[in-house]
């Protein structure tokens, strides 16, 4: 496997006494597709709010592409390609698809909006994507399905050209359809270059879809393990701490 | 493995529709999908136009003459002008309660200044400042220091009324000496002006309408069939052809000629114009609306959304210093109870009108035909010799039936998940 697109080496944060995050190493490759569970507590979103820049570490390295980087704002980790897709998906259900797409970075043609730019580059990232539940891109998102707005939320970050999606618990929400309909799109994401790591606590999704598994336990990567190579027994006692690797 | 970006990669051509492809059919049908889905838009407002205007013209022997004709424009133009400035702020589910004692405020000043021997246009510029400061004020604490809107602007609504009064002393009405301002309510363009407007206003629809489609005939994009856009042309020409021509005969009682366009309504017309381009057709517009639907999500796209909501407030409170300017051109006079009532009946017509009390829906222009449902109950109710009581009592069952259609449909629309 090449050079690994983010690599976290011995990261640490506490906030006053409670120490969340006690030297965690992470790799995620570009074209896979990384898990990252660990129970509540465990310090996945301190982890991810960390390499989204909404709160910096406080020690360790942080590696992009191989370069070390010290990510201290969202707009820094948005300019590398990092891209974090909400639980709550962040999108204006009173605006359209394009709209929401462009959403903070609409383009413009002599000082006012370009549209037609703005739905020709918003129509062909969902068609990248191979999206099919979409009937037009000019639809409020108020009329849409929360799969197909997870697929917007996607969708999004592959009009930005993100080099790591980072995507929070993508499916919590989900039913069956529309979660194997995510699921695919995450699949197509990665198979498009694209590193994504996946917060999620439901296994059976993480053991379709994902590369790899990191299990956090109290602030610690327990282990960071080819998909292939473990059972869904193995991880649950990774999370819950009944199992270490030295097992 | 290559880093392929949005162009890059196209699996087999998917298509994904933009909501411009079909004939004119397929168009209309379209739109009325979206009224089912709670879009409503300006349709209520528009029956409600159309549905009044028969019934009082039935009532009334008076309400369909010219002279009322050209009445109601002129009555309309205050309400109107007052309900599009509070959009803005009704975009971002906020509220100012004070835009009409702030307005009148502002003209105290213009008062004051002219009678002091400045010139009428710095008095006015000096209006339209307090209007600026105010607004920008409002949009503080409402944005920086997190205070409702519905509190700080009644404190306001409160403090301007006592200002007021300082201003101009107790009671008493003051006449404004100013020929120009006078006019703008009072005075008439000739007849070929009336025409010409019109023309102004059928060229800069077509302009941009075709101007639009050949942006995404040269993007490969699919257009809406061609026809749509004559056919509105050509409505909008009749329409306005057929208001032209009534108010450019003569609607004297007396011996003196009165006829032509109000000189008021190309000024409407303009400031409706701008303010729509400003909201469809910059990013400032479009991040209102982002704000208006979702602060959070506006906030993580990295919009600004202290700078949006200040401004919007400074918005407000400027064009409702307009509406203010046509009250006193009107009635000729400044006094210390001005604008009190009239900030409810302009959220009322924006209202009426499809502007969503929630944030993020609503257009200007449906706020103008609200503003016109409501001057025309007015208007109609006080020809009928029917007492100010009843007019309130209808006024008010409008504003609830209005509010009512908003919330509905919003539901309908799904917007009640996050609320």
């Amino acid at each position: 496997m090449s050079n690994p697109v983010i690599e976290l080496r011995d990261v640490k944060k506490s906030f006053g006494p409670v120490e969340v995050l006690k030297g965690v190493n992470l790799k995620v490759y570009a074209g896979q597709v990384t898990a990252l569970v660990g129970d509540n507590g465990a310090g996945k979103s301190t982890l991810i709010k960390g390499l989204s820049g909404v709160q910096p570490y406080d020690s360790g390295t942080v590696l992009f592409d191989g370069q070390e980087v010290d990510i201290h704002d969202p707009i820094q980790a948005a300019e590398l390609g990092i891209e974090v897709v909400y639980q709550d998906l962040a999108l204006c259900e009173n605006l359209d698809i394009v709209q929401n797409m462009f959403l903070g970075r609409e383009e413009l043609l002599q000082k006012t909006l370009d549209e037609p730019s703005m739905e020709l580059q918003a129509t062909k990232a969902l068609q990248s994507l191979s999206v099919r539940t979409v009937k037009s891109v000019r639809q409020k998102v108020s009329s849409l399905s929360g799969g197909q707005r997870q697929t917007v939320a996607i969708a999004r970050s592959v009009l930005r050209n993100a080099k790591l999606v980072i995507l929070d618990e993508p499916t919590a929400a989900l039913g069956v359809a529309q979660t194997e309909q995510v699921l695919n799109l995450v699949q197509r994401l990665a198979d498009s270059g694209v590193a994504v790591l996946i917060i999620s606590h439901n296994l059976a999704d993480v053991f379709k879809v994902c590369d790899d598994i990191s299990v956090l336990y109290l602030g610690r990567m327990v282990t960071q393990i080819e998909t292939t190579e473990t059972t869904q027994n193995d991880v649950v006692g990774y999370i819950t701490g009944t199992k270490s690797v030295e097992d | 493995m290559t880093n392929q970006n949005s162009t890059g990669l196209n699996l087999a051509a998917q298509e994904i529709a933009s909501g411009h492809e079909g004939g004119v059919v397929d168009q209309v049908k379209a739109y009325f999908a979206r009224v089912k889905n709670g879009e409503m838009g300006a349709l209520p407002a528009t029956g409600a136009l159309l549905v009044l205007t028969a019934l009082f013209a039935y009532l009334s022997p008076y309400f369909l003459t010219k002279l009322n004709f050209a009445n109601l424009f002129v009555q309309a133009a205050q309400l109107t002008t007052l309900a599009i400035a509070l959009v803005f702020v009704l975009l971002l589910a906020e509220i100012d309660l004070s835009a009409g004692v702030a307005a009148g405020v502002a003209m105290d000043v213009f008062y004051l200044t002219t009678t002091f021997g400045v010139p009428w246009p710095i008095g006015l510029v000096s209006a339209l400042l307090v209007g600026v400061v105010l607004g920008f004020v409002l949009g503080f604490f409402v944005a920086k220091i997190g205070v409702p809107s519905f509190v700080i602007t009644l404190a306001f609504f409160l403090g301007l009324q006592g200002v007021a009064l300082i201003l101009l002393g107790d009671g008493g009405l003051f006449r404004v000496e100013v020929p120009e301002v006078r006019a703008i309510m009072n005075d008439n363009l000739p007849v070929w002006g009336g025409w010409l407007l019109l023309a102004i206003v059928v060229l800069v629809s077509a302009g941009m309408g075709f101007y639009d489609r050949y942006r995404r005939t040269a993007s490969g994009l699919v257009n809406r069939p061609l026809s749509l856009l004559l056919i509105k042309l050509a409505f909008m020409t009749a329409v306005g052809g057929g208001v032209v021509y009534v108010l450019n005969l003569n609607r004297s009682a007396s011996v003196k000629e009165i006829s032509g366009v109000p000189i008021v309504i190309p000024i409407v017309l303009l400031i409706i114009f701008l303010g729509t381009f400003l909201l469809d057709r910059t990013k400032f517009g479009r991040h209102l609306y982002a704000v208006g639907g979702n602060p959070e999500a506006a906030r993580r796209a990295g919009i600004k959304v202290v700078r949006i909501r200040i401004t919007a407030f400074v918005i407000t409170s400027s064009l409702a210093v307009v509406a203010g300017l046509f009250h006193v051109s009107r009635i000729g006079v400044v006094e210390a109870a001005a604008g009190r009532t009239i900030v409810l009946s302009g959220v009322a017509a924006a209202v009426v009108g499809g502007v969503s009390l929630f944030g993020g829906r609503g257009r200007l222009i449906h706020a103008a035909l609200g503003a016109m449902v409501i001057s025309i109950i007015d208007n109609g109710l006080g020809l009928l010799g029917l007492s100010a009581g009843i007019s309130f009592v209808v006024t008010g069952t409008v504003l609830a039936l209005a509010a009512t259609v908003d919330a509905v449909s919003r539901r309908r629309s799904g917007g009640i998940r996050r609320s």
